[in-house]
């Protein structure tokens, strides 16, 4: 990965994707029950080598349109393009990486990173273990590749799932969630690994999230979703200065940023309150108070 | 990592020293002790209901007597290879079909009505019928014995092929694997822990279902010996033949339990 940014620039400029979703629509029906709309009118844009974050409530879609774009479910109506092309079922130019580790227990790390080049088969097999071996230490796991996934932490599990993806050379990574039960120094340290890796590669990644601060510290663009039915409601672009270390989230330009976006995402949240509550348009005050930074 | 290789690095003579010294160790044989020395008071007499039964020491006798007798292992040999063949046959038929209703919806929508309907008839009500179908008692037993364990492995695979996280096959969807490589490098071996488990009760069922078959309808075999010591009011017999069938059975587990760490390396690691 660290030559291979300067050396084959223009390589990576064609491999970078840009993605565009057009009114995406999806209804879940359960026979005997309500249908759910889980997304309605979304549409939304993730830049050409831009680190795009979704960010919203839980339970609002989100895992839903990340399903969508990786082509594991189809949209009711409405479009996902990749590059201007209409993507229909999975391929390995959109990648996802699941909130729970995908990692396959019976194969080690290493034949896990190589299963999606062997089967290609032939040199391209050969190609792929030296290709994995140097993925894996930039990632630091190198003397993990004999190792099977129940042998390692949840971080460097992580970490080898992202090994797994980047060895297909994907358009777009998205990103569901993937930091989610890690605990808190780890998830720092993940998210510190994510950006030296996004600076390196410059791929397109579409990360989702429930949280703020991680949203905040991540990305170029943030979207804020709604509640059901999920759509986008905000768009924010994060222009806080890359390389970013944690640093960051204590400047008065990430408090302005992040009020911003909290204003919009606890609109959402009191929604629910409401609702359940059956009275119209009161916020809580326990929303109110934790809204000014 | 170290850590693990450290305890696994421990000497044979090392793992034995802890385990004598163990509290649990001692409680267990602690245990043993007191339920052997009650047998031996009750058989003499001095307990309630137990006058009948030999005392250990006579059990030991006998069968000292039974391990120098060819009958005795002829009788192992029988009651094995009755439960291997019936094993055996239902691993071979019972794997496939339990992959093949997990892996396709109208496969199952065809064989699983009759399948449930079939299920709940205990083993040993086929007897009868067994012994009517097949030609010879031998058939008849290894067939009711497959019956034992192929309902259970069956149930075990249909399990597993349902419960394998979607994220599993999703990534390898991705990745541009056809139908036919998930189905081989995804689904069977995620399918192999539920195979193992189906394995171990499996076996277990076998045994307890070759005993009483034998008992009914064979005249070899451990079941059988044990039946025609009572039969001649043989009662040290009858310990002898329980304990052997309980030497079978757990010596049949071990080499299933064997079997199946060999099948999952990657569940051996700590």
């Amino acid at each position: 990965m660290k030559n291979g940014s300067g050396k084959n620039n223009e390589e990576n400029v064609l491999r970078k994707g840009e993605l565009e979703i057009q009114n995406v629509e999806k209804t879940f029906r359960i026979p005997g029950c309500a249908p759910c709309v889980a997304l309605k009118d979304c549409s939304l844009t993730v830049e050409r080598g831009k680190l795009t974050v979704l960010v919203g409530p839980s339970g609002c879609g989100k895992s839903t349109l990340a399903n969508i774009i990786a082509g594991y479910d189809t949209p009711g109506s409405g479009k996902v393009l990749l590059d201007g092309k209409e993507i229909k079922g999975s391929s390995s130019d959109c990648i996802m990486i699941f909130q729970e580790t995908a990692l396959w227990p019976w194969m080690t790390i290493l034949k896990n990173v190589t299963f999606g080049p062997s089967l290609l088969g032939g040199s391209k097999k050969q190609q792929a273990v030296s290709k994995a071996m140097s993925l894996l230490e930039t990632v630091g796991l190198e003397e993990f590749a004999d190792k099977y996934p129940a042998q390692l932490s949840g971080g460097m599990q992580r970490r080898a799932e992202v090994c797994r993806a980047l060895v297909m050379e994907p358009k777009v990574l998205i990103l569901d969630e993937p930091f989610r039960g890690l605990d808190v120094m780890t998830r720092a340290l993940m998210q510190e690994y994510l950006l030296k890796l996004y600076q390196q590669t410059g791929l397109t990644m579409f990360f989702i999230t429930s949280e703020i601060d991680e949203a905040l510290f991540l990305a170029d663009r943030v979207l804020v979703m709604t509640q059901l039915p999920g759509t986008i409601k905000t768009v924010v672009e994060v222009d806080l200065p890359r390389p970013r270390e944690f640093h960051v989230t204590t400047s008065e330009q990430y408090r302005l940023i992040k009020s911003q976006v909290m204003e919009s995402l606890y609109e959402e949240g009191a929604k629910i309150f409401t609702h359940l509550q059956g009275i119209g348009g009161n916020v809580p005050d326990t929303c109110q108070s934790t809204d000014a930074p | 990592m170290a850590r693990a290789a450290k305890m696994y690095g421990v000497s044979f003579t090392v793992k034995v020293r802890r385990l004598f010294s163990s509290k649990g160790f001692v409680r267990g044989s602690l245990a043993v002790f007191t339920f052997f020395l009650l047998w031996q008071i009750g058989s003499m007499g001095l307990l309630p209901f137990m006058h009948a039964i030999p005392t250990p020491i006579e059990v030991v006798k006998v069968f000292w007597e039974f391990l120098h007798l060819t009958k005795y292992w002829q009788s192992w040999g029988n009651s094995f290879l009755r439960v291997a063949y019936g094993f055996v046959a239902a691993q071979i038929l019972g794997i496939p079909l339990g992959l093949g209703m997990g892996w396709n919806r109208n496969f199952k929508d065809l064989t699983y009505p009759l399948f449930e309907l079939l299920r709940p008839i205990p083993p040993l009500a086929w007897v009868p019928v067994s012994i009517l179908f097949w030609p010879t008692n031998e058939t008849s037993i290894a067939f009711i014995t497959f019956i034992g364990a192929f309902f259970t492995i069956v149930l075990n695979v249909l399990g597993g092929v349902s419960s394998i996280p979607r994220e599993l096959t999703n990534a390898a969807v991705s990745f541009g694997a056809s139908p036919k490589q998930i189905f081989w490098r995804i689904v069977l071996p995620a399918t192999i822990p539920s195979i193992a488990t189906g394995m171990m009760v499996g076996i277990g069922i076998t045994w307890n279902v070759v005993i009483a078959a034998e008992m009914i309808a064979g005249n070899t075999g451990l079941g059988r010996m044990t039946w025609e010591a009572y039969l001649a009011s043989h009662t040290a017999g009858i310990i002898v033949g329980m304990i052997s069938i309980g030497v079978a059975g757990y010596v049949s587990s071990m080499a299933v339990k064997a079997i199946s760490e060999w099948l999952m390396p990657w569940k051996k690691i700590f």
